[in-house]
């Protein structure tokens, strides 16, 4: 089980890096179909708000290959 | 301890009311925004883009979600800090000061560009608001809970997010009723000014809250770490930049409550948005379905609380993520099928008539026409159709703008009704347990902090941009109904392997620590 949440932890890594880009793809393509300031604000927001979600799921997947999750914390005092 | 424990029931009935009604009230300040986005669209940004204004109120409600981590953050560094009662009833007087004033700002017809910048200002605050006080509610409740019965005590919080939005689609819709003996015209009051109503409600709501809110005490659990000088000094740097909580906090957030917020979003809004937009039901009748299935649901809540304190939190919440997964697309493809327009179905009757909203000076006409269809099933459709017709050329007219919608007899209104409650049956299997699960998951000087970013990115930002996402799918692949539907799966898809995956199933009896 350990080994399959290591393995795991790749592909978390790659899907943060792989939503990221796909939204900034989007966003470029959408702004330049109609680069208006409302649709500048919509798609400026979704890649602001990916970007630290991106991160977050990118640091995740390298605790699971670093085997940070393999046992959980039972007490505060090992947080 | 047995003392305590003995002592508890009576202590822990206040402490769930005064919580939850707080909480309710901010769900329900939140939720009315929401349910008239279409209203406020006409009221407060420009009418020359319906498409583009309405957008303009999505990105608007989107805004609202997306402040809400940061309100989580602020809040709840004060929560960690300060303490658990003064914090939510803080949030609970913004909240309900900026409903308020939602409802007394004039429209963009009358102050211009002003307007809408008012109430975007208002609905970050609402956003902000919200952020703060999920966190503290559960955390308060929760630390009160005898050990063992922490799942059920913290699925009473858990129940208010959807009866915030039972409570909203009902004042909206008595509302809606009430302001004129004809309804036509009350619904054009409402549309005009009686939409204010529900805002300017809110202010009496708080004001009981408040005063309710005022009377308790502080958390037990709070309060000792604080006599002995125990709470953090920096809970937002504890929670985030130290590593063995940092990862716990990831956890949470994409092993739970990453797909806990789409599923909390498309059981409810994207459900009653579907029916209204894309299975064309009137307007009572989309909202009239939610309300009963919320209120057949939400008792749910509380059955899987109480149950994830016997054989732990985590697999009702798998459970609940995985029948999302695999039933949306059926149970969606039902409720269209449901109200498909019936080729199968002989018409029994019609009428057609036509009405001259307006007589032009050059003899030219604008016309309102409605055609009203009933089939054998008992379906009612009625379609409106405004054109031109021009005097000088009786033959030709200018392209009529359509509205078509469908009122449904009742062994359909029904079938929906039993629809609806399977998806919110969802909601409550992923969202029931979850106070207790991040409760548990994080210690008393940073639980604030801790658990209230990871529930507000799940729910605010996955959940609450699911709407969006959905329509922005529609729009780009015109021929698939149900293609806003893949954003949700994929989210509970990634969040239900991550859970199973990586979550423990242990309940942490002793939270004290």
């Amino acid at each position: 089980m350990d080994q399959l949440k290591r393995a795991f932890g790749l592909l978390w890594m790659l899907l943060a890096f792989v939503a990221l880009i796909a939204v900034i793809l989007m966003a470029q393509a959408e702004i330049a179909r109609k680069p208006t300031a409302d649709v500048w604000i919509q798609w400026g927001v979704f890649v602001g708000i990916t970007l630290p979600i991106a991160i977050g799921l990118f640091l995740f997947g390298l605790f699971a290959l670093k085997g940070e999750y393999d046992r959980l914390p039972t007490r505060s005092s090992e947080l | 301890m047995a003392r305590s424990t003995e002592k508890a029931p009576q202590g822990i009935r206040q402490v769930i009311w005064a919580s939850s009604l707080g909480t309710l009230i901010e769900w329900y300040d939140f939720y009315i925004f929401g349910s008239l986005a279409t209203v406020i669209a006409t009221q407060f940004f420009p009418k020359t883009n319906p498409t583009a204004a309405l957008l303009s109120v999505l990105a608007t409600f989107a805004a609202g979600f997306i402040v809400r981590p940061f309100g989580a953050l602020v809040f709840g560094r004060i929560g960690d800090l300060v303490g658990r009662k003064y914090t939510f009833l803080l949030t609970l007087v913004i909240m309900g000061g900026s409903t308020f004033c939602i409802g007394l700002v004039p429209s963009y017809e009358r102050i211009g560009f002003a307007a809408p910048i008012i109430v975007l200002v208002l609905r970050l605050l609402q956003g902000l608001a919200l952020g703060g006080e999920y966190g503290g509610a559960a955390t308060y409740v929760a630390e009160h809970a005898p050990p063992g019965r922490r799942g059920f005590y913290t699925s009473w919080i858990q129940t208010t997010a959807t009866l915030g939005l039972f409570v909203s689609l009902g004042v909206i819709l008595i509302t809606r009723h009430v302001l004129d003996s004809d309804e036509a015209k009350s619904i054009a009051k409402f549309n005009d000014w009686g939409w204010r109503i529900p805002f300017l409600l809110s202010i009496v709501l708080v004001g009981v809250s408040v005063y309710i809110r005022l009377k308790m005490n502080e958390s037990p659990l709070f309060s000792k770490l604080k006599s002995e000088g125990r709470t953090s000094t920096n809970p937002v740097k504890e929670s985030f930049a130290h590593k063995r909580n940092l990862k716990m906090v990831l956890l949470a957030l994409f092993g739970a409550t990453m797909g806990q917020g789409v599923v909390w979003y498309t059981g409810q809004f994207y459900a009653q948005s579907f029916l209204e937009n894309t299975c064309k039901l009137d307007f009572d009748q989309s909202r009239t379905i939610l309300i009963w299935a919320i209120l057949f649901a939400t008792p749910f809540f509380v059955v899987f609380g109480a149950w994830s304190d016997r054989v732990g939190r985590k697999w009702i919440m798998v459970a609940g993520m995985v029948l999302a997964v695999f039933t949306y697309r059926p149970l969606f493809q039902a409720m269209e099928h449901a109200t498909d327009l019936p080729e199968r179905w002989p018409m029994a009757g019609g009428s057609t008539s036509t009405e001259v909203l307006q007589a032009l000076p050059n003899g030219d006409q604008i016309r309102k026409r409605t055609d009203a269809f009933d089939f054998a099933n008992g379906l009612h459709v009625i379609g409106v159709s405004t054109d031109t017709m021009f005097q000088a050329q009786p033959d030709h007219r200018s392209r009529a703008t359509q509205t078509i919608t469908k009122q449904v007899p009742d062994s359909i209104y029904w079938k929906l009704v039993g629809i609806v409650f399977i998806l919110i049956l969802y909601v409550t299997m992923v969202y029931g347990p979850i106070a207790a699960f991040l409760v548990e998951l994080f210690p008393t000087k940073i639980r604030y902090t801790s658990m209230s970013l990871p529930y507000h990115i799940g729910n605010g930002v996955f959940g609450g941009l699911t709407p969006f996402i959905a329509t922005l799918l529609t729009t780009v692949y015109h021929t698939d109904a149900l293609v806003g539907l893949w954003y949700p799966i994929a989210i509970a898809g990634v969040c239900l392997v991550i859970g199973t995956l990586y979550i423990s199933n242990r309940i942490d009896t002793d939270i004290t620590d």
